[in-house]
């Protein structure tokens, strides 16, 4: 069965990066705008594994890994915090928030794959 | 999907992105404190510099990051948003509008202009740091020193590192590996101790152990000596750890960075060698899974996910502070704060915020939904309905003369049906309605740009951006808009010395503003200036010839000669305002949108321009009326009143000028006929109808017509799609009988009967 | 009707004020009868008007009079070809469509110079056929004044 990946960004550009992406390495995909799309596609759609930006309007990255985290049905997903901050403060904030990893932006389609292969059973 | 088909999204992301960015940073600069203006700010310029990394646009790139940095500084509060900094930060919006459209374009900009900028930015972002702002990463140093080292910002050193993953690619070790056996494959201890967290955070010792295993060949030891008693194991705690031996071709960082995301989570001990004997104990079989020589059963770890909420104990914190401190490591003390109760100031803050931002969550109303759709699919929707409008009247017109009118059933269906044609007519119409907020947008660069070069100091303001209008009207809203943004500020607003030695605030205030009144979109641009020159003007006019040297003429008659076709062209125009391009050439590109432009002015105190343009380009309600024997169309915002003329209210005035008295003014009688060339007389006034219409600035005219035929909404054709612009009319529809009627450009009649010739009128907009 | 090759035009062929021309094939995107058209105010004389081509707005340009003739005097048999010049439209009205010719390149002649504005401006080439004379219409050059305003 296909691996289905949520995608959180509010970048047309980078959702339609990732769709392309994950589309071609074979996973299935949803996408949400923000964060709070993000915990509403995410009851209905029931991933396997999130991919989320950090900066994102009306909820953020952590607040939306936080939301996850407090919902018992998704607390152990892996969540993978795609970003362009590379420094120390933002991984550490997302990891408090309960984020698994984290894939910097420009992000390489094979590292992306790679990454959520890592932390997908 | 391709590239460049998502390379076309991201331009088109990064307007709207910039938009965003511009209209925040002049709300911050009218005191807007909201932190939510500052994170949407922040936001465009980081999704802007995103998507540009993505696309190896590194100008783009570096001159973005160097811009957010600075925006991050305010953002946390670093350095305030002071008017200085915004200046700055408003220049730095034009800058990366321009980068990424030469991006966009194939083409380079003048590196002076960012390399100031950055310079500037760069200042900012370094000059005022509070010194409160570091801790926040303080009490994870210690578990990982190395991931929590403060990133470089300096301009010249950004480059975001993306992970490696190499870890799992046969990557030559860049370091020499302590321990070699004579095929230069090391060996390394590897202790692995999960802490609850890291299953709480999506992490599986099972995928890590999994990923170690592409590293190297392994030899696991799973300890279980913390496994408490089953009525005292907490199910979502983590009692194991594993003792690996790792044979490996690659060095000690390559294991590390299996465990990166896991490191805080963990403990994690690498260390050269290992003891032999131990491993030897344990090696029955090496091949499978890493767990398979343990013996326990790790199933409970995977149905953990699976544990029901009511489980998980309320004093969740004390029990995970307990596997911590068994385990007898000097760490340990260093991760406690972490789990402990008393949890750091910024971490608390953090809490704060996201119970903040849940409740904001909840509060936040759906944002409607929409779709992005082709503009061409929505053009030929709008040209497929006016052939509809037209079809119906059409059909209409055909049961009338046919006089079928007998049948009721056909006279309620022709009703519904042009009922349901309007309906879907509006609805078409309203699909292409937009604010006008992107092109106010722009007209603050503008302004930014001609006060620079003027060196005079204005404040934009702008009211009723949401204001809705055809997007064919917006598209050409933008230029006569610039021309007189441009105008205002060159002309209009005194320089900062001169306001402030009239007691005046330095800084002029331009307000353009825009709201409906009465089916018309109304537009103004108002300065706190001077005010029009008048004695100026009016000798202007008398040297260009425009009016006699002792002709009487009221304020706003002199006000409104600027627009005259004959008084900018022949003043030398500075470059600023002008571009060679006069105020009659501004009134003529509003009145081809079916426009008027007026002005009003008091000296010393300011000049508002007012220009009323039509909702649509497509659609319009008109008189028909009948001309020489030719159906016209007169649009019915023009007309004031119609009048039947009596012989005693018609008086010669001239040679060949003719004067109707309305109540007790005189108004000039303009036979639409002759002026149109369709007959070479005049016709007589009483054989016809006369519309009493207003034009901008000129007054009201009288125009003669043989007779009123009826009003109706008609569907606008271009004349100048297979043709060329007509003198005297606007354009062109088709009627209920097939055949297309003209449709009448009274502000081009009024002036032509003043004496201009429509010919000629036409040449001097042709110039525009 | 096989198509021709790269040595070969295919035209249609028109009479006007007595006389027979012919313009590129390519060109002509319709013929239909004459319908009376709209004046338009202030244009030269061999701009009839406009008429209705299905919701477009189609100017008609007299034919005759424009190739410096007499003023055609239109009735029901008359027919007006829309030729498509770039993106714009315009009717030619003429007397009559003649013929459909496909003509060897080699056989088109250089117009004579005689000095007339006619055979100067608006014919490239003159086609015999049989004992007809057809002349090949520079479309362009007829269109040229819409151009100039327009710009």
């Amino acid at each position: 069965m296909k691996k289905k990946v949520l995608t959180v960004d509010d970048s047309r550009t980078i959702r339609n990066m990732l769709l392309v992406t994950l589309t071609n390495a074979g996973f299935e995909t949803v996408q949400a705008e923000d964060g709070v799309e993000g915990l509403e596609v995410l009851e209905e759609s029931n991933p396997d594994v999130i991919v989320t930006d950090i900066n994102m309007p009306r909820l953020d990255g952590f607040g939306f890994i936080e939301g996850v985290r407090q919902n018992d049905r998704f607390r152990a997903i892996p969540i993978l915090v795609l970003t362009t901050e590379s420094d120390a403060e933002k991984k550490n904030r997302a990891r408090e928030a309960g984020a698994t990893g984290w894939i910097v932006k420009p992000f390489d389609p094979s590292k992306l794959i790679a990454a959520i292969e890592r932390v997908t059973a | 999907m391709d590239m460049n088909e998502i390379k076309d999204i991201f331009f088109q992301e990064c307007e709207e992105q910039l938009a965003e960015l511009e209209s925040g940073l002049l709300r911050i600069n009218d005191g807007d404190t909201d932190p939510e203006t500052v994170n949407a700010v922040f936001r465009a310029v980081h999704s802007i510099k995103g998507g540009a990394g993505a696309f190896g646009l590194d100008d783009l790139v570096a001159f973005a990051h160097v811009f957010e940095t600075t925006l991050d500084c305010v953002r946390s509060n670093k350095i305030q948003a002071t008017p200085e900094l915004l200046k700055v930060m408003l220049k730095s919006a034009d800058v990366l509008a321009d980068l990424t459209a030469a991006a966009r374009d194939g083409v380079s900009v003048d590196p002076s202009r960012t390399s100031t900028l950055v310079k500037e930015l760069d200042a900012f972002a370094k000059g005022t740091p509070l010194p409160a702002s570091a801790p926040a990463a303080e009490p994870v140093v210690a578990a990982a020193p190395a991931a929590a080292a403060p990133a470089p910002t300096d301009e010249s050193g950004f480059q975001p590192v993306p992970f490696s993953f190499e870890g799992f690619d046969d990557e030559d070790a860049a370091a020499e590996p302590p321990q070699q056996d004579a095929d230069g494959r090391s060996v390394f201890t590897v202790r692995f101790k999960p802490r609850s967290d890291l299953y709480a955070k999506g992490n599986e010792a099972v995928l890590l152990l999994r990923d170690l295993a592409r590293v190297g060949d392994l030899q696991v030891i799973c300890e279980t000596e913390d496994l408490p008693a089953i009525d005292q194991l907490d199910p979502e705690g983590a009692y194991f750890s594993w003792l690996i031996r790792v044979e490996t071709d690659k060095d000690e960082e390559a294991i590390r960075h299996v465990f990166e995301f896991a490191e805080w989570d963990c403990l994690i001990e690498v260390t050269p060698g290992a003891d032999e004997e131990l491993f030897s104990v344990h090696s029955d079989s090496g091949e499978d899974l890493p767990m398979a020589p343990v013996p326990f059963d790790l199933s409970m770890l995977d149905e953990e996910p699976a544990v029901p909420a009511e489980e998980a104990t309320p004093s969740n914190v004390v029990e995970l502070a307990k596997p911590a401190a068994a385990v007898q490591e000097p760490a340990a003390a260093a991760e406690a704060p972490m789990a402990a109760p008393n949890l750091p100031r910024a971490e608390k803050a953090i809490a704060a915020e996201a119970e903040k931002k849940e409740a904001a969550v909840a509060a936040v109303p759906a944002a409607p939904q929409t779709i992005r759709v082709d503009l061409d699919r929505v053009d030929r929707l709008i040209n497929l309905v006016g052939e509809l409008v037209i079809n119906q009247a059409m059909l209409a017109q055909s049961v009338v003369e046919n006089e079928t009118g007998g049948s009721s059933a056909i006279n309620l269906g022709l009703e519904e049906l042009q009922q349901l044609t309007r309906e879907i007519q509006d609805s078409v119409m309203a699909i292409r309605a937009q604010p006008v907020k992107p092109v106010f947008q722009r007209m603050g660069r503008i302004v930014r740009e001609i006060a620079d070069m003027t060196g005079k100091s204005v404040r934009l303001v702008t009211e009723g951006e949401n204001t809705e209008v055809d997007k064919t009207v917006i598209d050409k809203l933008a230029e006569p808009l610039t021309h007189m943004i441009r105008n205002a500020v060159d002309h209009g607003l005194e320089t900062p010395e001169k306001r402030a030695a009239l007691g005046k605030n330095p800084e002029g205030v331009l307000r353009l503003t825009a709201k409906h009144r009465s089916g018309r979109i109304v537009i103004e641009i108002a300065d706190d200036g001077a005010g029009i020159n008048r004695e100026r003007v009016r000798a202007k006019a008398i040297e260009n010839g425009l009016i006699a040297p002792d002709q009487n003429l009221s304020d706003e008659e002199i006000d409104n000669l600027i627009f005259h076709p004959g008084f900018s062209t022949a003043e030398k125009l500075s470059d600023i305002s002008g571009r060679g391009v006069g105020m009659d050439v501004v009134k003529r590109s509003i009145q081809q949108l079916g426009g008027r432009i007026s002005i009003a002015s008091k000296p010393g105190k300011g000049s508002v321009f007012t220009m009323s343009l039509p909702l649509t380009l497509a659609v319009l309600d008109g008189m028909v009326v009948t001309v020489a024997n030719q159906t016209l169309v007169v649009p019915l915002t023009a007309i004031v009143e119609t009048l039947q003329p009596e012989k005693a209210d018609i008086h010669a005035f001239g040679p060949s000028q003719r004067l109707i008295a309305i109540r007790d003014t005189f108004c000039p009688l303009v036979d639409v006929g002759h002026i149109l060339n369709f007959r070479p007389d005049l016709a007589n006034p009483i054989d016809g109808v006369a519309l009493l219409v207003e034009s901008e600035g000129g007054g009201q005219r009288a125009l003669m017509v043989d007779a009123i035929q009826g009003q109706r909404q008609v569907v606008i054709k271009s004349l100048e799609a297979n043709y060329t612009n007509v003198p005297g009319i606007a354009a062109a529809t088709i009627l209920g009988d097939g055949r297309v009627a003209l449709i009448l450009d009274v502000d081009a009649v009024v002036t032509a009967s003043r004496g201009q010739a429509l010919s000629s009128e036409m040449t001097l907009s042709a110039t525009g | 009707m096989s198509a021709p090759g790269n040595d070969m035009r295919e035209l249609i062929a028109f009479t006007s004020g007595g006389q027979e021309f012919c313009v590129d094939v390519t060109a002509v995107r319709e013929i239909r009868g004459w319908t009376p058209a709209t004046p338009l105010p202030h244009s030269p004389g061999y701009v009839r008007g406009v008429i209705n081509l299905r919701g477009v707005v189609l100017p008609v340009m007299d034919m005759a009079l424009r190739l410096g003739m007499k003023q055609t005097d239109p009735d029901q048999r008359h027919v007006i070809i829309v030729i498509q010049t770039g993106s714009q439209l315009i009717g030619l009205m003429v007397d009559s469509v003649s013929d459909i010719l496909a003509v060897p390149v080699a056989d088109i002649q250089q117009p004579p110079d005689i000095g007339h504005h006619m055979d100067r401006d608006f014919v490239q080439g003159i086609i015999p056929i049989d004992d007809r004379m057809v002349s090949l219409i520079q479309l362009s050059a007829l269109f040229g004044f819409l151009e100039s305003e327009a710009a």
